[in-house]
C-alpha cells in the first residue's frame, strides 16, 4: 500500500531529515536523511469538494468526546477488486469552526482522492480557512501517508478535526 | 507501528487538543478517564490564565485589580518561568508587551501553553502499559514506555508550504514545539523592539519537557536571525530553524562535533542557491551515521 501511495506522489520532493530524540541523556542523533516525501500532481484537487457548508449534520459539538465516530458508510461502484474505485465517507469531526467530514476515494489500497464533504462556514474567518487550510490539509494527509506521521508540529489549527475525520475514513477503508 | 492508535480530539483554550494512545488502556475506560482529566486540567488553566477572558485571574492581575499575593501559586510559577525566559533570551521573550494604548499588557500565554500541556499529561503518564502523544495546536508531549517500541513520528510542517513536511522527528519520550506565524499572521513580537522578528519563518524545538520546548521555540523565534545561534546555547535542546529565505538550520545539543557549526553561525540567514527548495545542515556526534541529503 505504501508503494502505491508513493506512486501517487510523484512530482515534488523534499528532504526529510531524521533527527532523533532518544532520551535526555543520550545526546546522540539517530541516523539518516533523504527519505522523500512528495506532493500530489494535482494540488488544487481539494477545492473540487464544494462543501455543503457546515450544514449541521455533525450534531452538537460541546465537550463530550467528539472524536470522529467513524460512522461513515462505504459507497461506490460496487465490487472490491483492486481496479474499482470506491468512495468511503468518514465520520463527522467537530472543530471550533464547525463540522468537518472527509470522503476518500480509493482504488485497491491506494488513495486516489480526498474530498471535503463538510467544512465550516458562516463567519468571515471561514473564507480563509476554507480556501487555504483545507486543501493544504488534504495534501498534508497524502504526504503523511507516505511518511507515516503520527502528529504534525506546526500551526495548522484545523488539522486535528480534519485528521479525525480522515482517520475515520481511513478506518472505514481499512487502510 | 502496526499497533492500532486510538485518537481523541477536543477544543480547549481556543485550540485543538489531540491525543493518540496506544497500548493497554488506549480504548478503555481508564484511557478515556485520563483523557477527561487532561482536558479538565487544561480548562482549569484556561480559567486562570486566559488573556481573552476578562474574568481570568491573569486579566484581573493585568488590570491591577488583584495583587500577585491574591493569585494561585500556579500564576507565580508561570510568571517566574516567564521572568527566567526573559532573562535567558536577553529580553526577546517577554510576558509583558506594549499594548496599543501605550501601556504594557500582561500576556503570559507564551509560557502557559507548554506548561499547561505538560501538566495535563500527568494523568496520561499514570496509565500503565500505555503510550501517548498529546498535542495542543501542534505542540506535543510524547511518552513511550518500551524503549524498543516504535517512536512517535512527528512531522515538522514547512512554514512556507504547509502541504509539506520538512522533517520527521522520531520521539520516544520528550516534547516538540513549533513557533511560527504560518497560519495566524504576525502575532509573535521581539520583546526588545516590540516588532515582529525578521529572517525566521519557524522554529521547532525538541526538548525533555514541553514547558521549555515551547518557551525556547517562542524565544528563539523572537530572536529572529539569532534563533539558531541562541538555541545552540541551550542545554538539552535540539531543533530546526527555518528562515524566511527557505534555509533550514538543524540545531543539535552537540557543539563540538557539529561540522556545520561555524558556517551556520556565520550566516544563519544566508541566501540559498537559486532554485533550491531548501538547504540543509545537519550534524551528528557520529558523522558517518548521516546520509547526505540529495542535492537540489
Amino acid at each position: 500500500m505504501k508503494r502505491n501511495v508513493l506512486w501517487l506522489l510523484s512530482t515534488i520532493t523534499v528532504v526529510v531529515l531524521l533527527f532523533g530524540y532518544h532520551t535526555s541523556t543520550s545526546g546522540a542523533l539517530s541516523a539518516g536523511s533523504g527519505t522523500v516525501v512528495g506532493s500530489p500532481t494535482q494540488p488544487g484537487r481539494a477545492s473540487a469538494a464544494s462543501g455543503q457548508g457546515g450544514s449541521g449534520s455533525g450534531g452538537g459539538g460541546g465537550d463530550g468526546g467528539n472524536q470522529a465516530d467513524g460512522s461513515g458508510s462505504g459507497s461506490g461502484s460496487g465490487g472490491s477488486t483492486a481496479t474499482t474505485s470506491t468512495a468511503v465517507t468518514g465520520g463527522v469531526a467537530q472543530t471550533q469552526w464547525g463540522p468537518v467530514q472527509v470522503q476518500l476515494t480509493t482504488k485497491g489500497s491506494t488513495i486516489t482522492d480526498v474530498a471535503m464533504l463538510q467544512y465550516p462556514s458562516g463567519n468571515p474567518q471561514d473564507d480563509q480557512i476554507n480556501s487555504y487550510a483545507l486543501p493544504i490539509l488534504i495534501q498534508e494527509t497524502l504526504d503523511a501517508q507516505s511518511a507515516q506521521i503520527d502528529m504534525v508540529s506546526g500551526a495548522t489549527v484545523t488539522s486535528v478535526g480534519y485528521v479525525q475525520s480522515l482517520q475515520s475514513a481511513l478506518d472505514q477503508a481499512g487502510l | 507501528m502496526s499497533e492500532q492508535l486510538q485518537r481523541y480530539v477536543e477544543h480547549v483554550m481556543g485550540m485543538p487538543i489531540s491525543l493518540a494512545l496506544r497500548g493497554r488502556h488506549a480504548a478503555d475506560l481508564d484511557g478515556r478517564d485520563a483523557w477527561a482529566e487532561a482536558l479538565a486540567a487544561l480548562r482549569d488553566v484556561d480559567r486562570v490564565f486566559s488573556s481573552y477572558r476578562q474574568d481570568s485571574v491573569v486579566s484581573r492581575l493585568g488590570r491591577g485589580e488583584i495583587d500577585l499575593a491574591d493569585c494561585p501559586t500556579e500564576v507565580i510559577e508561570v510568571l517566574d518561568l516567564g521572568a527566567r525566559a526573559e532573562r535567558e533570551s536577553g529580553g526577546a521573550f517577554r510576558v509583558r508587551l506594549p499594548a496599543r494604548d501605550g501601556r504594557t499588557r500582561l500576556d503570559p500565554s507564551g509560557v502557559v501553553k507548554g506548561w499547561a500541556v505538560e501538566r495535563a499529561a500527568r494523568p496520561l503518564r499514570a496509565l500503565e502499559a500505555t503510550d501517548f502523544c498529546l498535542s495542543a495546536g501542534g505542540d506535543m508531549v510524547c511518552r513511550t514506555i518500551d524503549p524498543g517500541a516504535a517512536p512517535w513520528r512527528i512531522g515538522i510542517e514547512d512554514p512556507h508550504d504547509p502541504t509539506r513536511v520538512l522533517a520527521v522527528v522520531p520521539v520516544h519520550n520528550g516534547a516538540v514545539a513549533t513557533s511560527g506565524t504560518a497560519h495566524r499572521g504576525s502575532h509573535l513580537l521581539d520583546g526588545r523592539t516590540g516588532r515582529p522578528p525578521e529572517g525566521v519563518a519557524s522554529v521547532t524545538v525538541v526538548a525533555e519537557s514541553l514547558t521549555w520546548a515551547d518557551i525556547d521555540a517562542t524565544a528563539a523565534y523572537a530572536l529572529g536571525p539569532d534563533a539558531a545561534r541562541w538555541l545552540r546555547t541551550r542545554p538539552g535542546r535540539r531543533g530546526l530553524v527555518v528562515g524566511t529565505d527557505g534555509s533550514t538550520t538543524l540545531v543539535t545539543d552537540d557543539l563540538v562535533s557539529d561540522p556545520w557549526d561555524a558556517s551556520g553561525s556565520a550566516s544563519p540567514a544566508g541566501p540559498t542557491p537559486a532554485g533550491a527548495a531548501t538547504s540543509t545542515r545537519a550534524a551528528s556526534r557520529s558523522a558517518s551515521s548521516w546520509a547526505t541529503p540529495p542535492s537540489g
